[in-house]
Parts: C-alpha cells; sequence; structure tokens
C-alpha cells in the first residue's frame, strides 16, 4: 500500500516536519513493514514562469519550435539578453528558452526547469545551444517531473487548476516535494489497504484521538428506498454455503458534466498511490477506494439494461475483461451482470462485470456519461480469490475483496464516491439508494487478560489490554475480573478467536516490551544414529578428496536415455512436476548421478582438470504410490490414526543416498611424479571405505548395470542380503554422452540400506602378543574366478589362526597358460596361546592351498 | 719414524704427546685422523715403541718408565677418541645437510576435499541446539499438501497459499508438493513425537523462482520449534537471541517485528543484529517466527489449552552469504568445486 504522507496527513496529526524514514521503521514496528520509498526526486530551481513572447521558427529538419521569453522572476531573471542572441520581443528581463511542444500562448504560466536543477533519472538541466540559440532552461511536460505519462506538450498550470506568480517555486506548488512509503501489507490484513486503515494504525501509534471517516457512525449515508435501481442477487451455486453477494449498495448520481476533468490534487494523489487517472468519474471510485478500502464501480445508467442481476457464470460462458482478454468462465465465477435493455444476449441481459475483480466495456462510463449508478457491494473473499487466481486477474478490488472488506462500508463509500462527483462534475445526488442484503452481527470473543501475559510474557495490566484494544477499534466491556468481552470491529475479519486480539495487544503495546527468557529445554537424546553416520560419511568422503555439492533434483527422460537407463528400468519411475522450473527438466531424480553427472561436467567447462564431487540427499520413486486423489482434511482437524496413515502412504519414498564421482586422476601429476587416473577400484574401494567407517562389512560382486562399464562394475552386498549399491567406471557412452571425460568413475549407495544393518561386529578377548609367522603363495588359477572367493576359500582352509590374508600380487602374462592368472597371497599367522613355529605355519598354509586346489583347481606356483 | 724415545725421558715423551695431539688436532677429516692415529698409536709409533723398551730396562726403572708411558698413552688415547666423535659427528651433520629436501616442494598429490558449507552450517546449527537439549528431526522433501498447507492453518484459499509459489506434483490431485518450507516437520514431529517437543529441523525446500543473485528454486530452512507447558514469546526471543549469537558472535541478538503467517499467532519477523555488517553494524531480516497456532496443535491432538510454544524458521544461504560475505546465490548452487575448497570441513 503506497501511502501519499500529504494525503494520511488529511486524517491524522502529522506535523510537517516529520521524517520520512523515522516514520517507516515505526510502521514496520507495527508490522508495516516498508518496500519502498518515493521521495523528492527533483533539485531546483524549479520555478513557475509566464511566457511573455514567443516566436515560431521553423528549422530545416521539418520541425518547428518555439523561440520563447520567460519571466521566470525576480531572482531567476536575466536583465539583459544576450546582444548575439536576442530574446523575441521588447527586451526586459527574462530568460530565453527553445521549447517543442505548442500547446501554449503568450500569456501562459508554465513550469521551468532552470541551469542546475536536476530532474528525475538524473536529468541535470544546463543552458544548452539548440535550434540556432542559447535555450537557458526547459518548459517541462509532465512526464519530465514524473507526474504521469502524458508527454503530448508541456505543463500549462492553469489547465490544472494552478496559479501562481513567475518565480515561484514549481516543487511545491506542484507538490513534487511530496514522500510516499510503500508499505506491506500482510494478507491477514485487508483493512490496511486504505488511507483510513493506515490512519488509524498511526492514530493509535501516536496516541493520537481517531475520527473514523469510514464509520457510518461518523460518515453520511444514503437510507435505503424502494426505488432505487433494482438489484438481485441470484447465486445458484454458493462456494461452501456462503452466498457469493451479500451486500450490494446503489446510488444514482445524474446530470454529471461529461467534459469534468479529475482535479490535479486528486490525479496527483492517484498517482502518488500507484495508479493511473483515466476519467473524472473512474478516478474518483479508483480515490474513494484507496481512501476507504471499499472497491467501487459506477455505471453508465442510459447504457443499464432494467436491472443489475448478481449471478455466478455457466460454465463455458464468455466475456472479455477491461484489459481486452476474452476469459472462458467456470461455474464458480461471480458475476455483475444486467436484465432487459439493449444489446442483451439470450440470456436476456449482459454481462457487465467478473464481480469483484474487473468489469467489461459494456456499460462503461464515457466521455458522454452523464448519469451514474454506483455500485459498493460486498463479495465473498473465498469467491473472488479463486476467480482472481484462476483466471490470473489480479486487481487492486480483488485484492481488497479477497482479504476482506469491512461489511458496514458499502453504503457509506456509495455516498462518498457520489458526493465527490457532485462536488466536480456537479450533477444531483439522487435519494433513491438500493440496499440488498444486510451487514453480518459483529464477532464478540471472551479474553481473560491473564491469557495475554501466558502467551506474549509480557504483564499488561486490565486497563493496558482495554487501551490498546479499543485502539484497534474493539468494544470492551468488562465481564468478571479481569476477564473482557471483545467486540471485534467490522473491518477485522481476521480476528476471529482469543490468540488474534493477543496479537494485537502484543503488537500495538509493542514487540520490543517482550523480555528476552531462554527456556530451559528438556534433556534430549543428542543426534540419532542416521545423522552421526552422515557426517563420518561425508567427512570421510571430503578427507578421501571428494568436494560436496548439492545439485537440483530435476531431471529429465533425456539424461535416462543419456544414462542408457532400459526402457522399464525402475529408475525411469520419477515422480512428475505439474509445474517444473523448465520444461527440459519436469522430474524429480530417482538417483543422485542423474544430476551430480552435470556439475562434474560444469566443472570440466570452467577448466578444472581432476574432479571429485560427492553429494548426499534424497532420491524419490513414483513406484508403489497409491493412484487417485491425495487425502485432504482442513485446517484443525485432527485426522484419525487411519486417516494419518493414508497421509504418510500418499507421500512417496525417498530414500537418503549417497553418489560420487572421479574424472581424471586420483593422485595428481607433480614433482612427485606422473599421478595416477582414477579406476574403477578406487570408487569400489569408496563404498568399501564408507561400510567400514560403521564396521559393516560388503560382498562385492561384478554386475551389469547402466549407466556402468560391463566389465567394470561392482554390486555391494550388505549381510541381510539388501543390495547397499554400485560403484565401477561408467560406460564409455555415457561418458559420452555427457560430455565428461573418458574413464570417468562413479558410485552411488542407499544409506538407508546401510543404517539398517545390525551391527555383526564380536570381540574375543585380550590381544594375542605371540608372535606372527608369515607365509607366501602364489596360486595359479582361471582368470574368471574372483579374487574375493579364492581369499575366502583360503581363509576358511587356513583356520582361526590366520589374522591376515593380504593379496600382494596379480600375475597374468606368456608365463602362464592362456586363461590362466597367478595371484599371490601372504598370509600372517597368529595363536592366542603360543608361539607358532614355522611348522605349524607351513602346516596351515598347506591346508589353505589344499582347499583352493579341491574348490577351484588352484595350482601352487613355484 | 725417528729415534728410539727413552720411556724414562718425561720431556721427551711429554713431547710425543704434544705431537700427536696436535696432529689429532690438525685432522681435518676421519682419512686424516685415521693416518694420525696409525702414526702416532700404532706399533711403530714413538709411544709404542717407548712402551715396548720398558721391557728392557732395569727392574728399578720400569715401574717409574711404565707410569710415564702409561699416563703419556691413555692422554693420546682419550685426545684420539674426542676428536674422532668429534669429526663423526661432524661427517653425519653433513650427511644429514646433505639430504636435505625442499620442504616447501607442493605436497597435494591426494587433495583434500571439502564439505559444502550449506551442510556445515546446517551441522552447527543442529549442534547448538542439541547442546541446548533439543533434537534433530527430519522429513521427506515430497511432501503431502495436508502437511505443508492444512496442517499449518493454511486453508485451501488462504491467500498465504498464493504467496508461495509451490511446486506441484503431477498430478495435483494426488495433494503432493515439493515442500515449500521446513515447517511440515513441525506436524510430523507433533504427530509422531508427541509433546513436550523441543525440535530443530534443517533441510531442503522448494520454491518456483528463477535462479538469480539472491533466489534459488532449490533453498534451505532451519525450523525449531519448542512445545510445552507454558512457553511464552518471551522464550521465543531468548532462543532465537542464543541463536543469533552462535551464528553471528557474542554481540549479536535478535528484534521481532510484527508480521504474519498463517501458522503462528502472534506472528513475526525476525532481524539480527549483525556486528560485521557491510558499511557498519545493523539489523538484517533473518526469518519469521511466532506462537503456534492453536489450529496447529489441533490438527497434530494435542490440547491447545494445555499446551503452547513457539516455532521460527531461517533461510540457510541467507545466513551463509551473510555471515560469509557471498554475494551471489550462482556460487552456492552451482558445485564449482572452487566455491567449497576454501571452506574444507568448516564453515
Amino acid at each position: 500500500m503506497r501511502v501519499p504522507l500529504n494525503w494520511l496527513a488529511d486524517y491524522v496529526d502529522l506535523p510537517a516536519d516529520t521524517d520520512p524514514h523515522a516514520l517507516a521503521a515505526e510502521f514496520a514496528s507495527i508490522g508495516l513493514e516498508e518496500e519502498d520509498f518515493f521521495g523528492p526526486e527533483i533539485t531546483g530551481p524549479l520555478v513557475v514562469g509566464r511566457v511573455l513572447e514567443l516566436v515560431k521558427e521553423e528549422h530545416s529538419n521539418g520541425k518547428t519550435v518555439n523561440w520563447c521569453r520567460v519571466d521566470v522572476g525576480p531572482a531567476h531573471n536575466e536583465d539583459v539578453d544576450d546582444p548575439k542572441d536576442p530574446q523575441p520581443g521588447e527586451e526586459r528581463p527574462s530568460r530565453g528558452i527553445i521549447c517543442g511542444a505548442h500547446n501554449f500562448v503568450v500569456g501562459d504560466l508554465i513550469v521551468a526547469c532552470l541551469p542546475g536543477a536536476v530532474l528525475p533519472g538524473d536529468f541535470q538541466i544546463a543552458a544548452r545551444k539548440t535550434y540556432g540559440h542559447k535555450s537557458d532552461g526547459m518548459i517541462c511536460s509532465a512526464k519530465e517531473l514524473g507526474l504521469g505519462e502524458d508527454h503530448d506538450g508541456i505543463i500549462v498550470l492553469t489547465d490544472l487548476g494552478l496559479s501562481g506568480e513567475p518565480g515561484d517555486s514549481a516543487i511545491e506548488l506542484l507538490g513534487l516535494d511530496q514522500v510516499t512509503l510503500d508499505v506491506n501489507v500482510t494478507p491477514d490484513r485487508g483493512y490496511q489497504l486504505s488511507m483510513r486503515g493506515i490512519a488509524r494504525e498511526y492514530a493509535q501509534m501516536k496516541g493520537q484521538a481517531f475520527s473514523d471517516i469510514g464509520s457510518p457512525a461518523v460518515a453520511e449515508v444514503n437510507d435505503p428506498t424502494d426505488d432505487g435501481f433494482p438489484v438481485v442477487v441470484e447465486d445458484s451455486n454458493p462456494i461452501d454455503g456462503n452466498v457469493g453477494c451479500d451486500q450490494f449498495t446503489a446510488v444514482q448520481v445524474t446530470g454529471l458534466d461529461p467534459a469534468a476533468t479529475t482535479p490535479f490534487w486528486m490525479q496527483r494523489r492517484l498517482i502518488a498511490a500507484g495508479m493511473r487517472p483515466i476519467s473524472l468519474t473512474v478516478d474518483v471510485t479508483n480515490y474513494v477506494m484507496l481512501e476507504l478500502g471499499q472497491p467501487l464501480h459506477a455505471y453508465d445508467t442510459a447504457l443499464l439494461g432494467e436491472e443489475i442481476v448478481v449471478r455466478r457464470a455457466q460454465a463455458g460462458e464468455k466475456f472479455t475483461t477491461l484489459d481486452d482478454v476474452e476469459r472462458t468462465l467456470d461455474a464458480e465465477d461471480l458475476l455483475i451482470t444486467d436484465r432487459g435493455g439493449k444489446g442483451s444476449d439470450s440470456t436476456g441481459g449482459k454481462i457487465i462485470g467478473l464481480a469483484g475483480v474487473m468489469g467489461g466495456a459494456a456499460v462503461e462510463v464515457n466521455d458522454k456519461t452523464a448519469d451514474v449508478v454506483i455500485e459498493s457491494a460486498h463479495f465473498d473473499p473465498i469467491s473472488i480469490a479463486r476467480t482472481a487466481r484462476r483466471h490470473k486477474l489480479s486487481s487492486e478490488a480483488s485484492r481488497r475483496f479477497e482479504r476482506g472488506v469491512d461489511p458496514l462500508l458499502g453504503p457509506v463509500a456509495a455516498r462518498r464516491c457520489a458526493d465527490l462527483l457532485v462536488e466536480l462534475a456537479g450533477g444531483t445526488l439522487s435519494p433513491a439508494t438500493t440496499q440488498v442484503g444486510q451487514a453480518p452481527e459483529a464477532t464478540v470473543i471472551e479474553l481473560p487478560v491473564k491469557r495475554v501475559d501466558s502467551l506474549v510474557g509480557v504483564d499488561y495490566t486490565t486497563a493496558e489490554v482495554t487501551g490498546l484494544l479499543e485502539g484497534i477499534g474493539a468494544g470492551i466491556e468488562v465481564i468478571g475480573k479481569d476477564r473482557l468481552a471483545v467486540t471485534v470491529p467490522s473491518w477485522r475479519t481476521d480476528i476471529t478467536a482469543d490468540v488474534d486480539l493477543i496479537e494485537e495487544v502484543a503488537r500495538t503495546g509493542g514487540y520490543d516490551r517482550i523480555p528476552s527468557i531462554q527456556p530451559a529445554a528438556r534433556a534430549g537424546q543428542g543426534m540419532t544414529e542416521a545423522q552421526r553416520t552422515r557426517r563420518r560419511i561425508s567427512n570421510l568422503l571430503a578427507a578421501d578428496g571428494f568436494t560436496e555439492v548439492l545439485s537440483y533434483p530435476f531431471t529429465s527422460d533425456k539424461r535416462d536415455d543419456q544414462l542408457r537407463l532400459e526402457a522399464d528400468d525402475v529408475r525411469r519411475k520419477h515422480i512428475r512436476l505439474a509445474n517444473p522450473m523448465s520444461e527440459d527438466l519436469p522430474l524429480m531424480r530417482t538417483n543422485l548421478l542423474s544430476t551430480l553427472v552435470e556439475l562434474v561436467a560444469r566443472n570440466f567447462g570452467r577448466g578444472a582438470k581432476d574432479v571429485a564431487l560427492f553429494e548426499a540427499g534424497l532420491v524419490s520413486t513414483s513406484a508403489g504410490l497409491p493412484a487417485g486423489p491425495g487425502p485432504r482434511h482442513l485446517p484443525g482437524y485432527h485426522p484419525t490414526d487411519a486417516e494419518l496413515e493414508e497421509v504418510y502412504a500418499s507421500v512417496p519414498a525417498q530414500p537418503y543416498h549417497y553418489a560420487g564421482i572421479i574424472s581424471g586422476n586420483v593422485e595428481a601429476p607433480g614433482v612427485w611424479g606422473k599421478g595416477r587416473k582414477a579406476e574403477a577400484t578406487d570408487v569400489i574401494d569408496t563404498v568399501r571405505r564408507i561400510a567400514g567407517v560403521n564396521g559393516i562389512e560388503v560382498t562385492v560382486e561384478a554386475d551389469q548395470i547402466t549407466p556402468w562399464h560391463p566389465g567394470r562394475a561392482a554390486k555391494f552386498l550388505l549381510a541381510d542380503g539388501q543390495e547397499l549399491g554400485h560403484a565401477g567406471e561408467f560406460h564409455p557412452k555415457v561418458c559420452e554422452n555427457l560430455g565428461l571425460p573418458a574413464r570417468s568413475v562413479a558410485f552411488e549407495i542407499d544409506l538407508d540400506a546401510l543404517l539398517a544393518q545390525e551391527d555383526l561386529r564380536t570381540w574375543d578377548g585380550a590381544l594375542s602378543t605371540y608372535p606372527v609367522s608369515r607365509q607366501d603363495v602364489a596360486l595359479i588359477v582361471d582368470e574368471s574366478l574372483p579374487t574375493q572367493t579364492l581369499a575366502a576359500t583360503l581363509r576358511e582352509g587356513a583356520g582361526e589362526e590366520l589374522e591376515l590374508l593380504e593379496t600382494f600380487d596379480l600375475y597374468t602374462g606368456d608365463q602362464l597358460p592362456d586363461g590362466k592368472k597367478s595371484l599371490a597371497f601372504r598370509l600372517t599367522f597368529r595363536a592366542p596361546d603360543r608361539t607358532l613355529k614355522a611348522d605349524d605355519a607351513s602346516a596351515m598354509r598347506e591346508a589353505a592351498t589344499q582347499l583352493a586346489a579341491e574348490r577351484h583347481g588352484a595350482e601352487v606356483r613355484s | 719414524m725417528t729415534d728410539q724415545l727413552d720411556p724414562l725421558d718425561e720431556s721427551a715423551v711429554n713431547a710425543a704427546v704434544d705431537a700427536a695431539l696436535r696432529a689429532f688436532a690438525d685432522a681435518r677429516t676421519l682419512d686424516d685422523l685415521k693416518a694420525a692415529k696409525i702414526e702416532f698409536t700404532g706399533d711403530k709409533a714413538p709411544l709404542a715403541l717407548a712402551n715396548r723398551a720398558i721391557g728392557g730396562l732395569d727392574k728399578a726403572d720400569k715401574a717409574a718408565a711404565g707410569k710415564i708411558v702409561g699416563k703419556s698413552r691413555g692422554q693420546v688415547k682419550r685426545a684420539l677418541d674426542a676428536r674422532q666423535a668429534e669429526l663423526e659427528a661432524e661427517r653425519d651433520a653433513a650427511v644429514l645437510i646433505e639430504e636435505s629436501i625442499d620442504v616447501t616442494l607442493p605436497t597435494d598429490r591426494n587433495r583434500l576435499g571439502a564439505r559444502h558449507p550449506l551442510s556445515l552450517i546446517q551441522e552447527q546449527a543442529a549442534d547448538y541446539f542439541i547442546g541446548l537439549g533439543w533434537e534433530v528431526a527430519e522429513g521427506p522433501e515430497i511432501e503431502s499438501e495436508w502437511l505443508n498447507f492444512d496442517s499449518l492453518n493454511f486453508g485451501p484459499d488462504h491467500p498465504a497459499r498464493q504467496m508461495q509459489d509451490t511446486f506441484f506434483v503431477d498430478p495435483p490431485e494426488a495433494g503432493l508438493v515439493l515442500r515449500t518450507h521446513t515447517s511440515p516437520v513441525q506436524s510430523r514431529s507433533l504427530l509422531q513425537r508427541g509433546v513436550p517437543l523441543y525440535i530443530v529441523c534443517p533441510g531442503k525446500t522448494f520454491r518456483t523462482d528463477e535462479l538469480d543473485a539472491t533466489h534459488t528454486p532449490v533453498f534451505h530452512q532451519i525450523e525449531g520449534i519448542a512445545i510445552d507447558k507454558g512457553l511464552t514469546m518471551a522464550n521465543l526471543q531468548g532462543t532465537l537471541d542464543g541463536f543469533a549469537r552462535e551464528m553471528f558472535g557474542p554481540e549479536s541478538k535478535t528484534r521481532l517485528r510484527p508480521s504474519f503467517f498463517p501458522f503462528t499467532e502472534p506472528s513475526a519477523e525476525m532481524d539480527f543484529w549483525f556486528p560485521n555488517k557491510v558499511g557498519g553494524p545493523g539489523w538484517i531480516e533473518w526469518g519469521g517466527c511466532g506462537m503456534v497456532h492453536p489450529n496447529v496443535l489441533k490438527a497434530a491432538g494435542i490440547d491447545p489449552d494445555v499446551y503452547q510454544g513457539f516455532a521460527f524458521g531461517m533461510g540457510i544461504e541467507r545466513t551463509l552469504m551473510l555471515r560469509e560475505g557471498i554475494n551471489d546465490m550462482h556460487d552456492m548452487v552451482e558445485g564449482d568445486v572452487r566455491f567449497s575448497a576454501r571452506f574444507g570441513m568448516k564453515a
């Protein structure tokens, strides 16, 4: 809400020396946060001038300009002309100014901007040579002064109803020294979208008495008569049982002067408040809306049918709003229509407006309108909100109606509008007044004063609470010891319960009165195991060289194709967004790698050489999601256990994943050597280490799964059979598709699966301190035999005194038959109760190789 | 070698000793010393010969000669050992010096990675509240509309529901959204943990804002809710003051300004006092807060006449940007390794 301070001063005692910035801070402290500040944008000299002489000079570019002698007052006039460039006509004190506009004549009072002045947009004025003369200033248009869009000509003061003497400051005359504060009105406080509402806040803040111009007790209103313009409300489709239009006031003014124009002061205020002056009648309705908060509409009586009908639209009905957009209407849209008369359609009338939102052209006031019917109605906020949202049409009217308009305001605003029209355009206010519907009963809420203290933590007295609530316009009755019955003001539709009143006490009493007391929480249980595990893993990965990133979780079918996911891959079961940021990325990711790959490519695009990234976060799946509409319950309703189960079940599964990618070197080249490229085993080890931080053992198996290389991917299995995830080298085509460096490696795991594991670690007692005995053996086996399988066999065969089994060499080559490989192991034995002799250790090694021979045909390589 | 030394000629013996000591002292290397050792202590050295000559002396002179020569030989031996130790130490020191390396050579063959500062700041906030006895709760990012809105007193037509630009899951009838705030975790916690309740919830949130210098469609919040008997706005203020000190230094504090949120009444915007603000200390808007609305408690089956409390929420990105002087959101969301690198594992 834009609040021109000189307008506000009409209703409250606003000292002329008020510091607007300090006022903005005070407003913020009662909940009116500053959005914008419109201060004086012009520095002088900007003065009233009188055109003493002008000659029209035609120039070679085809343009005719006026070479003017302008009296700008004794303080600014030059006494003599420049002999080389005399001004037109008789020499006398003045300035010579060139002006391209032609809407003025000798004798007119204009606004002259003299050298040294600065206009909006940091437009600095200086004397300059133009069209063969020295122009010693500029004659200003409204647009140049930020007074509107009118650039057709310069300002002639008398046209604005203004006058003055040459040399007078035009800054004050035109109100260019005025300040407007734009304050943010929260959506619950419709009453603040008016000067009336803001003035009340100001008066209470300053402790001033407030005379409410919007109160029917203060303002003049017309009494309803039987001969008012006929209005009927025919609501066949009320929303939630609420009739769309519960009150409709109509008054009539006749004999308006169609040529009357909006006075300058009103135009200034409308512009300062952010609206565009249109015509006198429209401007007056807007002015009263800004003043009181009641949206109004004026119809040309001559164009109206016999009666006004408020009804719901028929689904599919068409209506063109004043912004020239044809709207296809919904059965919930509330319409203002007429019946009978000219231009009636098949319904026997015509649509004249989308109620409370925007009118149409049919019965708009125009340059011939002499008689008007003024609509001042009250509409169901929900109906208006839905219509405005449905048609993406938020207007000044709809903003107010959906936030709640004072239901007592209709007759006051109608009369105020009519009075202004009569004052500014002649005409006569007809006594014939329509009043459909009645204002609702006032709400009364009981408030124990103690309850305020117990919620806010400030010890208010009953007198204070009473005073503060009276300040917002409430009626207070003491109904017991420290117990109040509070009559809620009609404009405060947001106040429905005691907490709303408590907020008003705290707000108007000042939040700065609230002390700061840290509460003693109950003893908590610290982090959960899941939370601790995530920190361990994230820190491990960072220590291992990965940089954590947070990619957007949005992906696409195209990305799935790039990752070579099969059509029936479960990772293609995405949650789809109805309104994605980009149609290119309408899906929620089912795995982290699908969005992480992009960040790797971005880093390479920015010149990174070797990149290791990891991400931790939720993924989702549409698999298993119930079809059909989700459960809905209204605010304040506590669902049953079964209903809650339904709510929880409607939410898709969202497991917590970790994923990482290494592209390029895992060990950098440098003074120490050539470095080492990342390979599949690096990320396979990363997953082992992740499991290792929680003491979990994983089984590794070869796997063929996209997006990995079919021969270089591992699957990780957990003790309970759950799959932990995958790691390995990306498929070469995947790197190509995504613009990743060749041979990039990646892992992705499901942390929830890891967390579900039982801790199987055991402890056998004190550590043996007997010496170890080491035995080496190299075994020749089929190349296809997984090392992990052979190692497991050796472990089994070697017995319990095998403390450590290390694989220290892998050989394939000429010295071995085709299809064979040699693996060398070091077995470290240690007994708990004795020193092992060499013979004991060799016997155990023998047993191990024997079992390997039996199971895998392993031969000892000599 | 010179003439046979008379073992009884004490001055001659002393001269021989002096000669030996001089030779040892003059030895610059272990090799020099070895040569001197042979010369002055070897079989043919004067003192050795003198020693041998004692055997041929009269019995009466043997003792005196033995004493003179023995003492001298001892003296020579000690001098030799001392010089030997000295030269060996010099040699060893020289070897170690030769083995010197340039310790300023690059060492980063295995790079250190980094955590994302947005994660670190969430951990810092969680640690602070855990220290107070609170717990950390979590919830899904794709959330039911009931939990994201209605359970928090946002009615189907509430204007506030339009304030937030929500991502809806297709089809919209499914009643699923990308959570617009971490507040649904309030409802989940009230429903699943009950009261008394003291929890914070850091997490990812979504609104349909285009990415620019100050907006991102995917961002993070930290939410707090405390419900118990007798909690007041003063307790809210106290909690926020403490959290501001943790995040922005011991001189920080918070200020409340009236505002509106459907799930709190009274509601407030919260500013914090930022001692390190660019251009001088001042108030900066940090988040929203208020006393939990009775409808939120009712929706969770909690009696608002018995239990009451407060809730607050603030943006993690904003907190980080202010604290670390980051002026473009792009840096936080684009995943450029150069951004996180400067934070290591501590924001």
